[in-house]
């Protein structure tokens, strides 16, 4: 079995990359030329975290493999993102809803990721973080700005809330590679991590005027590369192809 | 060039205001949004920097089409931003052509149901990865062409948008040429693809220019207004003595087998393109016209309701300010 710390790289860096290619498909398709941009801006920081993520779980696996061997040459059942960010695009109040679940739960990772036992770990965290916080700020004024917009904004606000509420605690879940983490100080156990989520998310609910879904089922299989979606594979079939397909070229 | 076939409007104006006004870019004195302006100038200068706009906008999409697909995560941070920055021009210069009194809103209407045009140029598809390299050292490098000049244009608001502009596209041109350099010094398959991207790009990116504007009214009297500071031919043949000596760098063949120096004009001499081809693409009949349009039509009318939602957000907010206060 591959190292806990490698396992947990993955987590990380195939979170921003996922999530950075999914905001990548709105470059030149957003509602509003500032949309446009802030998205390309957030895809951009995440592209830039997944580099360091991913050059670190190369590094800490020893097998000589680059950031982009491990973003190009992998196929599904080796991601480890969640599977909230390998969701489609949907309309922007999805991709918007999705993007503020997750940047809720993404800041208080790395808040607690800067303080790391592993030096390296502690680093690229500490640089995310930053971004992170602008990221929410974004997604959080966006949410309520369209959740406490017009009746159609409300209502497809809501939708995406509904449709995508299922897949947010696989967030929080926690699996035999977290606690072993946890317990060397390299990165908080997931569960711990929820609580503020909560606090922020009921809070931002209110002042969009979106009713908290109530059940509390959780999709799983994302994190742990046991059962992604159908999504991740045409992802990519898409953004690995001119690796595959020339696979001595540089580039 | 992204404005092309640009007409100029000659309006009914007092004679001693418009002899006024010609002196003042004779000078080379920049005009202002609030200064008074002959409303052909005003007209002209919304068509081309709106043309101008539109063409960053709609630029966006053929250099889009490849961003989820770029071969490294650094290819893919680079296309990106480069994306973003012609986003980001194109709000530029939407916000000088609102100095003229027209609405970003409503150039994007004209545009959607084509009483305004974009350069011809992104009507061609991009096909192969070799193609973002094409695009950026040609489409980019005939831009620049044009753009250079531009920042001493008479109406202030667009020459200092060209200023931003131009710092940079130059960047972006360079990271053209250097997929291209990878390209062409890459496998047999790379080298492949880059001589296909400079078969196909050739001669629509001479076409950027437009057909030569030497005997046109309405360059002449954009070219006494400066709005347009160069003639069509001028700027074509500057861009392909650029040009060739950089293919035969790259070791790459330009598709035209007449290009030859001429030591006389110190310049290359060269075929034109199809002129027949470029007037089809301006009718609507290139390769990607609809779904260009398509493409940002569907962006506007998915994002109706995101923009009315921002309003009536904003809107709320200042009623409930209102009532607390």
């Amino acid at each position: 079995m591959a190292s806990p710390l490698f396992e947990f790289l993955l987590r990380q860096g195939d979170n921003t990359l996922v999530l950075g290619h999914r905001l990548s498909e709105w470059c030149g398709h957003a509602p509003v030329l500032e949309e446009d941009i802030a998205l390309a801006n957030t895809a951009l920081d995440l592209i830039g975290q997944t580099q360091l993520w991913l050059a670190l779980a190369g590094e800490v696996e020893g097998a000589g493999r680059s950031a982009d061997d491990l973003a190009y040459r992998r196929d599904v059942w080796d991601f480890r993102c969640l599977l909230l960010l390998e969701q489609p695009n949907g309309d922007f109040g999805q991709t918007l809803m999705r993007q503020y679940l997750f940047d809720a739960f993404q800041v208080e990772n790395l808040a607690a990721l800067a303080c790391s036992s592993d030096a390296r770990v502690a680093a690229v965290a500490a640089k995310s973080a930053m971004e992170a916080r602008y990221h929410l700020d974004r997604s959080r004024e966006t949410v309520i700005a369209r959740g406490d917009g017009t009746a159609e904004s409300h209502g497809r606000m809501q939708a995406a809330l509904d449709l995508l509420w299922p897949f947010a605690g696989e967030m929080f879940q926690s699996d035999a590679v977290d606690q072993a983490l946890a317990q060397a100080g390299v990165a908080p156990d997931p569960g711990t991590l929820r609580a503020a989520w909560d606090r922020e998310v009921t809070e931002t609910l209110e002042a969009a005027m979106l009713a908290r879904p109530s059940g509390d089922f959780a999709h799983r299989g994302g994190k742990t590369g046991a059962r992604h979606s159908e999504h991740l594979g045409h992802m990519l079939a898409t953004m690995q192809f001119l690796p595959r397909a020339y696979p001595d070229a540089q580039w | 060039m992204y404005a092309q076939m640009v007409k100029s409007d000659v309006g009914q104006d007092d004679p001693a205001r418009l002899a006024a006004f010609q002196a003042r870019i004779d000078a080379g004195e920049k005009i202002e949004p609030k200064d008074w302006m002959p409303e052909g100038y005003r007209k002209t200068l919304i068509r081309q920097i709106g043309q101008h706009a539109h063409s960053e906008i709609v630029g966006q999409l053929p250099e889009g089409n490849w961003i989820t697909r770029a071969p490294s995560l650094e290819r893919k941070a680079i296309l990106l931003a480069k994306v973003q920055d012609e986003a980001g021009h194109g709000r530029y210069l939407y916000c000088a052509a609102e100095t003229l009194g027209v609405s970003r809103d409503a150039l994007t209407e004209m545009l959607i149901d084509g009483r305004m045009k974009y350069s011809s140029i992104f009507n061609y598809p991009t096909l192969t990865w070799a193609d973002m390299g094409a695009v950026g050292w040609l489409v980019d490098g005939a831009a620049i062409m044009n753009q250079v000049p531009l920042q001493r244009t008479s109406f202030g608001p667009y020459a200092r948008a060209m200023i931003r502009v131009c710092k940079e596209e130059s960047f972006h041109q360079r990271q053209g040429f250097d997929i291209m350099m990878k390209m062409a010094k890459g496998t047999a398959a790379q080298k492949k693809m880059a001589q296909d991207a400079l078969n196909r790009f050739w001669f629509p990116s001479l076409m950027m220019f437009g057909p030569s504007d030497k005997d046109s009214v309405h360059s002449a009297q954009s070219m006494a207004w400066k709005i347009k500071m160069n003639t069509n031919d001028e700027l074509r043949q500057k861009f392909v003595d650029q040009t060739v000596p950089q293919a035969a760098y790259l070791g790459l063949t330009v598709p035209d087998d007449t290009i030859a120096w001429n030591a006389a004009k110190g310049g290359y001499d060269f075929a034109e393109p199809d002129w027949s081809e470029f007037f089809d693409v301006l009718k609507g009949n290139g390769p990607c016209n609809s779904e260009r349009i398509a493409a940002r039509r569907k962006a506007w009318e998915d994002g109706a309701w995101v923009r009315a939602g921002m309003l009536a957000h904003a809107e709320k907010k200042k009623a409930r300010k209102m009532a607390a206060e």
